[in-house]
């Protein structure tokens, strides 16, 4: 089967090019999976795209076949959750490899998303690409937020609290808002029924988020470290089997990791209260977010006003929105910008210092720090980017990507 | 609007194919907001929650200084019998130095628009983010003001509930409530 650049493949198996004269899903593979022109020159850092969508996927599978055994009900839901760990054959590993697998799905989606920051994977033509990806993130991020919820622990009834709290900043309509949300007073039986609703619809919107990413990204192919297009075959390889080798060497590397963390500390990256059943008259002593959420929960504190807070906490996300058109720099790469290469780093610095304030009361010297991180954070989008894009020098670029590898090579 | 194929009017005028283009363009955007009305609707409270909105409380055990939690729409309320010190605190306070003014003989009316100074009815949520302030218990904080203090993000309440410090916006919520006899309560 198949020929190489160009001319549309010929299957020999006529099954499949019976259905591919039909539905020419065969030809799309082949074009958009095999003979795909890939720029040679790819990092470890292009496979958590791929790494995210395994992780997509198994979140999917694991969390259909907890659903069969969850109850969405106040009464019952701690417990389903439990007799799931205790009782329900292999239950214990489908849970953890559930819950540890939503860390792990946004350490590879905070990855991503960081190698299109440093190599400027957002820019022209690729900015409907990347605010694709940002509306992923949005989704991802209610979806874990409601999935959190559904064992109905002390973490789970107050996260929801709070969270659902926050609509009440807004003027006027809040309070009805948030009685919306709840279908009630309170949390309660109505509102965990609704997650439970959502949390298991969203997952299958991201897949078609996903769907136009992928589509979005196929009209003019992948970023690359160098951050120049390709010019020529001599500049790309075939997706395969140079790409599909290297991404399964890196899913198998990552799976790795993660498993280390299923089966040998499934309890770290969550938090112990979340084993105790929620209970509306009690607020636990420190209310912390999942550890993805933290450093927006670090911006949402650090406004000491409850509706700037709130603006706040959402602006970090919206602002990523804007980024390609608050990057004024004409060059992709952070390899040719010897100035914002350090700030990239730098705003990473910042928001692990915002995770490390999110996830401590807001006291002493958190408070102060949360608050000067905020103001980098946003400092940053808002004014270094389209600043420094104006007076920066970038470094030569490359002719093209073959001569800048080969003269890597050649030492 | 119109294409080439369909004659315009003169010199740009709207046709009868432009109007009625708009008119069946609105008519279906009202129906589909009709129909989306329900969808939306639905996710507000049911009747038989909205039914669970009163509960009755005997307040015969609480004893001077003591407060007890009770459960209202899935709610905490703090029910306080308050001190003499503790009510001449709350009564003193300037309204220039609140947050979110209001006096105190207002927060302790009832529904018949009787006082009881000595009984304080709030819900126990702090207007924040909604966590349930400590204070109730003997040995909790009740922070700086003497009424109670919200572990979450530290906002602080005095002893007639309201906001003196911290990030909440208001103060602790009354709810309607009356007294039916002089130790029986029914609150919404």
């Amino acid at each position: 089967m198949a020929s190489s650049h160009g001319a549309p493949p010929v299957f020999n198996n006529k099954v499949i090019a019976w259905i591919d004269h039909r539905l020419p899903i065969f030809s799309y593979i082949e074009k958009e999976y095999h003979t795909f022109p890939t720029p040679r020159n790819f990092n470890y850092f292009w496979n958590f795209g791929a790494i995210a969508t395994v992780m997509l996927v198994l979140m999917i599978a694991t969390g259909v076949v907890l659903a069969t055994n969850y109850q969405p009900n106040a009464e019952l839901a701690f417990n389903s959750v439990e007799r799931i760990m205790r009782d329900v054959p292999s239950g214990w590993l489908i849970r953890y490899l559930h819950m540890n697998g939503a860390s792990f799905f946004f350490i590879a989606v905070y990855i991503h998303i960081f190698r299109g920051l440093y190599y400027g994977s957002y820019k022209a033509p690729r900015e409907l690409l990347w605010i694709l990806g940002v509306v992923i993130l949005l989704l991802m991020m209610a979806t874990a937020f409601m999935g959190y919820v559904l064992p109905w622990g002390q973490m789970s009834f107050w996260g929801a609290t709070v969270i659902t709290n926050l609509f009440s900043a807004i003027p006027v309509v809040g309070d009805s808002i948030v009685t919306w949300l709840w279908g009630g007073f309170a949390v309660d039986n109505p509102t965990l029924n609704r997650f439970f609703a959502l949390h298991y619809l969203l997952p299958f919107i991201i897949v078609a988020v996903v769907a136009l990413h992928v589509v979005a990204l196929h009209v003019h192919g992948s970023n690359n470290p160098l951050g120049i297009d390709p010019k020529g075959p001599q500049d790309t390889v075939p997706f395969h089997p140079y790409y599909t080798m290297k991404d399964g060497f890196g899913v198998v590397c990552f799976l790795i990791v993660y498993a280390l963390f299923v089966f040998f500390m499934p309890n770290t990256l969550g938090d112990v209260a979340n084993y105790i059943p929620a209970n509306p008259l009690v607020t636990p002593n420190e209310i912390v977010p999942e550890w993805y959420f933290l450093p927006f929960y670090a911006i949402l504190r650090a406004i000491p006003d409850k509706l700037g807070g709130v603006i706040c906490m959402f602006g970090a996300i919206a602002v990523l929105f804007a980024l390609p058109w608050l990057d004024t720099s004409r060059v992709r790469s952070c390899t040719f910008r010897p100035i914002y290469k350090w700030f990239v780093l730098l705003l990473v610095a910042d928001v692990i210092l915002l995770g490390i304030c999110g996830a401590h009361p807001p006291e002493g010297w958190y408070v102060p720090a949360s608050r000067l991180a905020t103001v980098y954070y946003f400092f940053h989008f808002l004014i270094l980017l389209p600043v420094l894009g104006k007076i920066e020098r970038p470094l030569p670029l490359p002719s093209s990507i073959a001569e800048a590898v080969l003269k890597k090579k050649a030492g | 609007m119109a294409s080439s194929s369909i004659p315009a009017g003169d010199h740009g005028d709207p046709t009868r194919r432009d109007f009625l283009m708009v008119a069946t363009g609105a008519m279906g955007a009202v129906g589909a907001i009709a129909v989306a009305w329900p969808f939306i609707n639905n996710l507000n409270p049911a009747a038989d929650t909205l039914a669970l909105s009163t509960t009755e409380i005997d307040v015969k055990s609480i004893a001077v200084g003591q407060a007890v939690t009770v459960k209202w729409r899935g709610k905490p309320v703090f029910i306080r019998h308050r001190t003499k010190e503790e009510i001449k605190e709350a009564e003193d306070v300037k309204l220039s130095e609140l947050p979110d003014p209001e006096t105190d003989n207002a927060r302790v009316t009832d529904l018949a628009k009787k006082v009881r100074p000595e009984w304080l009815i709030v819900i126990g949520v702090c207007t924040h983010l909604g966590c349930v302030p400590l204070g109730n218990k003997p040995g909790d904080p009740r922070g700086e003001y003497g009424g109670w203090f919200c572990p979450c993000h530290g906002s602080q309440y005095d002893t007639s509930g309201r906001i003196r410090k911290g990030p909440a916006p208001k103060n602790l919520a009354v709810p309607g409530y009356l007294f039916t006899t002089d130790t029986l309560v029914r609150i919404g």
